[in-house]
């Protein structure tokens, strides 16, 4: 089936089956590599992208579900060589120690913050709550969230 | 995992849709987050499926009519997020905040859920707790039905092949004195025992009460016998009232959680539910 879908701004026309998952899409047909298979069981939240402006775990819908759709990954996500302020605050805080959350992380809290731009802990930990991180205990991530909304509220 | 191949359809109406899905051979798609993660493991492996998910008229939330009136592919987001919902039946709001995660309320949908009628699933015990309708369709017509009808067993609705749910309703004026209370399975967010409660109370004594619970059999079900025991007392009344929550029903049992368990574990959060819905009353 053929779809269009604007990838990270870009316009893409594949001929796709049906039954292809939106994250092999991006990975093995688009290249993008940032978003990560995890546990393939829509649990990890490793292969969290947006879709309309909306988070999804792209392990949990079809290519053909994004005909006509703008998505947005991690790749898409620095402006010009600049980093989005989340990822920027990823690195300051020490938010990552293997990476393999990150680019879902990323994309979960980037999402939380658009909706609600001065959260409390407990609602950045309930933001987050679709994604695991084996690594880090999740601490450096909540601060990196307080970072990344201080800064994007200044 | 890679699903078995199947022929996809998009329509934009509903109309359409319903032509599509008469033969009752193909599938409805909504949110995918039960049937797509099912179509992985090939638990399912329809043949077609019918997207739902591009007819806008199939997406609203509106107040007419004293009713609440839900879309079936509204998503949990949009019910949590509603300010109809928020103000006109709370309850609902609460409990579709509190569904898996964001990536799942952002795609999940309110039909999709009830569809599915997973006996772990949130939305039951709520729309049990508040008196909903569903009304479905086919390409012949359509019909409503209450939520206590509609659902029949577990993962068993009283659909027909070939129709879908088009609208959930709720009475509107729900009130603040209401509370979703679930004690959840960590991974998946699912409920191990779930309870949706609906007061009101003059003076701290309550006068009416509506329980639903979910997870804790292979159905949601009202807890009337509760919701009569409730009535009348006070918040030092509430343990006591509830108790016999789980009184001769059959209680599912799983790695998560014993059927004793879990019966213990719905005494103790109904009266948690009633106490936090009685003091918002
Ligand atoms: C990680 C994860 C965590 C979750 N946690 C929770 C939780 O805590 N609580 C909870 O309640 N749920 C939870 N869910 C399930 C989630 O709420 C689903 O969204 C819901 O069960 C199904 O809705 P859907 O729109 O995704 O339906 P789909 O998956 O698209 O469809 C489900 C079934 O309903 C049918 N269907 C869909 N729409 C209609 C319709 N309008 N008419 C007739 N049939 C229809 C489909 O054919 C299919 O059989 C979780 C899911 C995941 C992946
Ligand atoms: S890979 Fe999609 S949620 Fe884990
Ligand atoms: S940094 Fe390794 S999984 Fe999160």
């Amino acid at each position: 089936m053929k779809i269009t879908v604007t990838l990270n701004g870009k316009t893409r026309t594949s001929d796709v089956e049906p039954r292809l998952l939106l994250i092999h899409y991006l990975r093995e047909e688009a290249g993008l590599t940032g978003p990560h298979i995890g546990c393939e069981t829509s649990l990890c939240g490793a292969c969290t992208v947006e879709v309309d402006g909306k988070a999804v775990k792209s392990c949990a819908m079809f290519a053909v579900q994004a005909d006509g759709r703008n998505v947005l990954t991690i790749e898409g996500l620095a402006a010009n060589g600049t980093l989005h302020p989340v990822q920027e605050a990823f690195w300051n805080e020490h938010a990552l120690q293997c990476g393999f959350c990150t680019p879902g992380m990323i994309m979960a809290s980037k999402q939380l913050l658009e909706r609600n731009p001065n959260p409390t802990e407990d609602e950045i930990r309930h933001g987050i709550d679709g994604n695991l991180c084996r690594c880090t205990g999740y601490q450096h991530i909540v601060n990196a969230v307080k970072a990344a909304a201080s800064k994007m509220g200044a | 995992m890679i699903a078995q191949n199947f022929d996809y359809t998009a329509p934009a109406s509903l109309a359409e849709a319903l032509s599509l899905l008469a033969s009752g051979e193909a599938k409805p798609l909504a949110g995918g987050m039960s049937l797509i993660p099912m179509m992985k493991l090939r638990l399912a492996a329809p043949d077609q499926v019918v997207d739902l998910g591009r007819i806008p008229e199939l997406n609203y939330i509106r107040h007419d009519g004293g009713r609440v009136r839900i879309g079936a592919t509204a998503t949990h987001h949009q019910v949590a997020t509603s300010t109809t919902v928020r103000s006109q039946c709370p309850l609902l709001a609460a409990t579709a905040a509190q569904i898996g995660d964001v990536q799942v309320r952002n795609m999940g949908t309110i039909g999709g859920s009830v569809a599915h009628a997973d006996p772990a699933a949130d939305y039951p015990a709520a729309l049990l707790a508040l008196g909903a309708e569903v009304t479905v369709a086919n390409a012949g017509g359509s019909r409503t039905l209450s939520i206590e009808d509609f659902l029949v067993d577990t993962f068993t609705t009283a659909l027909e092949p070939g129709e879908i749910i088009t609208e959930i309703s709720v009475p509107a004026g729900g009130g603040s004195g209401c509370h979703y209370q679930k004690m959840l399975q960590p991974a998946s967010g699912f409920a191990i025992v779930g309870i949706a409660v609906q007061v009101t109370a003059s003076g701290g004594v309550i006068a009416s009460a509506r329980v639903g619970v979910t997870g804790l059999t292979g159905k949601a079900f009202r807890a009337h016998g509760v919701e009569a025991a409730l009535v009348g007392k006070s918040a030092a009344g509430i343990a006591e009232a509830v108790a016999g929550i789980a009184d001769g029903v059959d209680a599912n049992s799983d790695i998560h959680a014993s059927a004793g368990y879990r019966c213990q574990m719905a005494r103790v959060h109904a009266g948690r539910a009633v106490a936090a819905a009685l003091a918002k009353a």
